[in-house]
């Protein structure tokens, strides 16, 4: 009873429940076993089992950090992470139990049981907070009557349905077979498996914690780059390909995934390096550090020199597939940026941004598709209409801008939400519908040519969206330390005061708000020279959403946090496509953790950073 | 001649009619307090002057032209400056880029030397001059809204509340501070809650009451008045 009322047990307590209720709930909704298709090496660990076996680990490994910190004994840590193994099992094993012909009895007496049980505890827990007999029995019967209601509902489901599975389709066969380590018909020897494995990887969590440093970091390095490269098993094998020849490539891979030789020496190797890195790279920093500015700024043009070949020559390192996605990052980095004009320069929420989009997409189908709807028959060329969709994305912007000006904030955002959605409406009308096509859209929408090649493949529109982005950076650069970058800075921070300052703050919300849609324009002409069909379909308000995110997890207001954040939020979900729909699942999830721990972005700006660290109030103003 | 003119005045927040006919005059170089409790629309009229509001009657004068339907970023360039209430400076902004900030409408590469005297009347500033506003102490923001005001090189300076929530030390360094800038030539309004320290450095004052001017007299006549010490100044 003693050790239950400590701290440190209840923490381990709640976190291994925690454990235990996120497996029990990828396995209901039928994560575990989708991820079980995928091999991260061959015969030997599925993701499936993986994310079993992560999860205790990552848990303990955590709440270990917590308890070296508030100074515990080693032991008592094993012995946190053997119960946070057993108690991640846990709820698995109940449910395996009631799942299994000679245990449902237990699902029946359980959901009988619930009542009481939970009705006496609240009860007692009223009683013990000093209330009196009767209002705890009073707190008793009627938790026990709704509970009850409840649970009786379920065992009314559980009855009509037959067994479990009619209500929880995804506890199926495949699942026991993942949990149970391919132990079906045996139950009790599965669930032996299911809990040891799940205590080892407990243990394994502190023992990875309290190891020294060095070791420690070489050890995480390894495992993490075995992991990513075999969950990526596809990808990488699509990059390889291009640069390995077929029957090298097999003694790596069994189809996509990784064999166990090639897995076993890709932690080694990685794990050295890791090791290298850790004994060595803290006085490689320290030596690079104390360089003086010139060699310094020699190494640095080295490595940007290295990073823009490594730039250039991408598409022909990764093969077509891949240069695919690079190109549609390509096109939400031209988003981010220009978004980032009105959102993160002159904080200005707009929520509308894929009218920006649509209309350069529009524009360039309208005038270039050589079919029924083109216009000019293919007389206007690519290169004549992206000015043009740069123009018609600032008009429209500069026309959407004019009515909002006065708004701030939520308002706004909402009011620009009602136009991207608007635009949607538009390009979907029966009004329209002689000039873009309605719901048929535009087709026949010609690649673009250079000196009579046509750029057909996605290695060579990929150069379009480089240089495109690299001009958007380098205005955007600009901008932000121009006087037109300040004035932005001070409406953002508060329009009365910029007022006050003598900045014309309608002037520079419409100017920030018609540069912004510029690039979208850009980057929706590329979208539908690419794709070659324009539908209106592909301009819904997500589009809004997907480039807003990717701004704000890669760091608002941060040029590189913006690639960043395309690269993760645009190309990961592209990549993990095997996964079918909790790739939107895990997104979400990815978002969530984000703004919970990382609020500032993965590469956040020196301002965000500041403010973030400081602590520093957006509005230090009022008062005080 | 005066160098503002206000002349009854209405302004209106929605159907609130919150200035109802206000009408005072600021001369050159002058000092003017403007006094009354809360609500009675002391920043109501510096929002309406400053052309943050516009007044729906009346009119304003300032220099000989009509500005009450002037946009507000014109009028700083025109030489009025307002340091707001609470202060506003941009937190995110360092002490110095600040400065640079209330120098936004000047074209003339005088900018720097102006910048040296800022610091040299609050050499407080100088020395955080690199660090973020946000983290600098109230007293200290409101130098720096002071200086910022300054940096557009003002004929006019509306200031509000400059005393708000600041320890009494500061209140005299500030205010000693207002005392030198009008020294040197720049005409001041001030509002403030603090009637004690605001008619002790005033020429003149207008106590303001539910939207309207109620009296209006020398400074040192208005800290004999009995209705001004018994409601403002607290003396029975």
């Amino acid at each position: 009873m003693n050790i239950l009322a400590s701290e440190a047990s209840r923490r381990v307590l709640r976190l291994g429940l925690l454990s235990g209720s996120f497996i029990l709930f990828a396995g209901v909704i039928g994560m575990i076993a989708a991820f079980h298709e995928r091999e991260v090496v061959n015969d030997f660990i599925s993701l499936g089992q993986a994310l079993l076996l992560a999860t205790p680990f990552v848990t303990s490994y955590v709440a270990t950090t917590r308890m070296t910190e508030a100074g515990e004994d080693p032991r008592v840590a094993l012995a946190g992470g053997l119960a946070i193994g057993l108690l991640s099992a846990l709820p698995t094993v109940i449910l395996l139990l009631f799942n299994s012909d000679e245990y449902r009895y237990l699902l029946d007496a359980s959901l009988k049981l619930i009542p009481f049980v939970a009705a006496s505890y609240l009860a007692w827990k009223s009683h013990a907070q000093g209330n009196e007999m009767r209002q705890a029995a009073a707190t008793w019967l009627i938790s026990a009557l709704l509970i009850g209601i409840v649970t009786f509902g379920f065992a009314l489901i559980f009855e009509v349905k037959g067994d479990l599975r009619g209500v929880l389709v995804h506890v199926d066969r495949d699942w026991v077979e993942v949990v149970t380590f391919d132990h079906r018909n045996e139950l009790w020897t599965g669930i032996g498996f299911l809990l040891a494995a799940s205590a080892g990887a407990g243990l394994a969590g502190v023992i990875m914690r309290i190891m020294p440093d060095i070791p420690r970091r070489a050890l995480l390095y390894g495992l993490g780059v075995t992991l990513l490269v075999g969950a990526f098993g596809e990808t990488v094998r699509l990059i390889l390909q291009e640069n390995l020849d077929r029957d090298t490539l097999r003694e790596i891979f069994r189809r996509d995934t990784l064999r166990q030789n090639s897995a076993a020496v890709l932690f080694i190797v990685s794990t050295a390096a890791g090791f290298l890195w850790a004994m060595f790279g803290g006085r490689a920093q320290s030596q690079f550090a104390a360089l003086d500015n010139s060699s310094r700024h020699k190494i640095r043009n080295l490595g940007m020199l290295v990073f823009a070949a490594l730039l250039l020559a991408l598409p022909w390192l990764i093969g077509r597939t891949l240069s695919d996605v690079a190109v549609t990052i390509g096109i939400f980095v031209l988003m981010g940026l220009g978004l980032n004009i009105a959102i993160g320069l002159a904080g200005l929420l707009d929520l509308g941004y894929v009218t920006n989009y649509a209309v350069g997409a529009y524009i360039l189908a309208v005038l270039t598709s050589i079919g029924p709807l083109g216009l000019f028959k293919g007389s206007f060329t690519f290169w004549m209409v992206i000015p043009i969709a740069l123009l018609a994305a600032m008009c429209a912007g500069f026309l959407f801008a004019v009515p909002v000006l006065r708004m701030r904030g939520d308002y706004l955002a909402i009011a620009t939400l009602g136009f991207g959605e608007i635009i949607g409406k538009l390009a979907l009308s029966d009004w329209l519908k002689p000039l873009i096509g309605g719901a048929q859209g535009v087709q026949n929408i010609p690649k673009p040519f250079l000196f009579a090649t046509e750029l057909k493949n996605p290695e060579q529109l990929y150069y379009i969206v480089l240089v495109a982005s690299l001009v958007t950076l380098f205005v955007s650069i600009r901008l932000n330390n121009s006087r037109t970058g300040r004035q932005w800075m001070a409406i953002r921070e508060d329009e009365d005061v910029a007022t006050a300052m003598g900045i014309d703050t309608a002037r520079a919300k419409l100017l920030a708000f018609t540069l912004s849609a510029a690039t979208g324009g850009v980057a929706g002409a590329i979208f539908a020279a690419k794709v070659g069909t324009v539908f209106p379909n592909s301009f819904t308000v997500f589009i809004s959403i997907n480039v807003l995110s990717l701004i704000i997890v890669g760091g608002i207001a941060s040029n590189p946090g913006i690639v960043l954040g395309a690269v993760v939020l645009i190309g990961m979900p592209e990549l993990l496509r095997e996964f079918s729909e909790f790739r939107f699942l895990m997104y979400g999830a990815l978002l969530i953790l984000m703004m919970i721990n990382r609020p500032q972005g993965l590469i956040p700006s020196k301002l965000v950073m500041h403010e973030v660290q400081a602590g520093v109030k957006t509005k230090v103003s009022t008062g005080d | 001649m005066a160098l503002l003119e206000v002349n009854d005045i209405h302004t209106f927040y929605g159907n609130i009619h919150a200035l109802k006919g206000v009408s005072f005059e600021v001369d050159n170089a002058e000092i003017i307090a403007l006094i009354g409790s809360n609500g009675a629309g002391k920043t109501t009229t510096l929002r309406t002057i400053s052309g943050l509001m516009a007044p729906r009657g009346g009119n304003i004068v300032y220099d000989g032209r009509e500005i009450s339907s002037t946009r507000a970023d014109l009028l700083v360039a025109r030489g009025i400056s307002m340091v707001p209430e609470g202060r506003g400076v941009f937190a995110k902004l360092t002490v110095e880029e600040n400065l640079d900030m209330g120098a936004y409408v000047r074209t003339d590469d005088d900018v720097s030397e102006d910048l040296d005297s800022a610091f040299e009347m609050f050499p407080r500033l100088q020395e955080r001059r690199k660090q973020f506003a946000g983290t600098l102490s109230g007293g200290e923001q409101q130098m720096l809204a002071i200086a910022r005001a300054l940096m557009s090189r003002p004929r006019l300076l509306l200031l509000d509340e400059p005393s708000m929530g600041l320890a009494p030390v500061l209140v005299d360094v500030v205010f000693e501070a207002i005392q030198r800038i009008a020294s040197e030539g720049v005409t001041i309004l001030l509002v403030e809650q603090n009637a004690h320290m605001a008619l002790q450095i005033a020429n003149r004052g207008y106590v303001l009451q539910s939207g309207e001017v109620a009296i209006s007299d020398t400074a040192a006549n208005l800290q004999q008045n009995e209705v001004v010490q018994k409601t403002y100044l607290g003396i029975d």
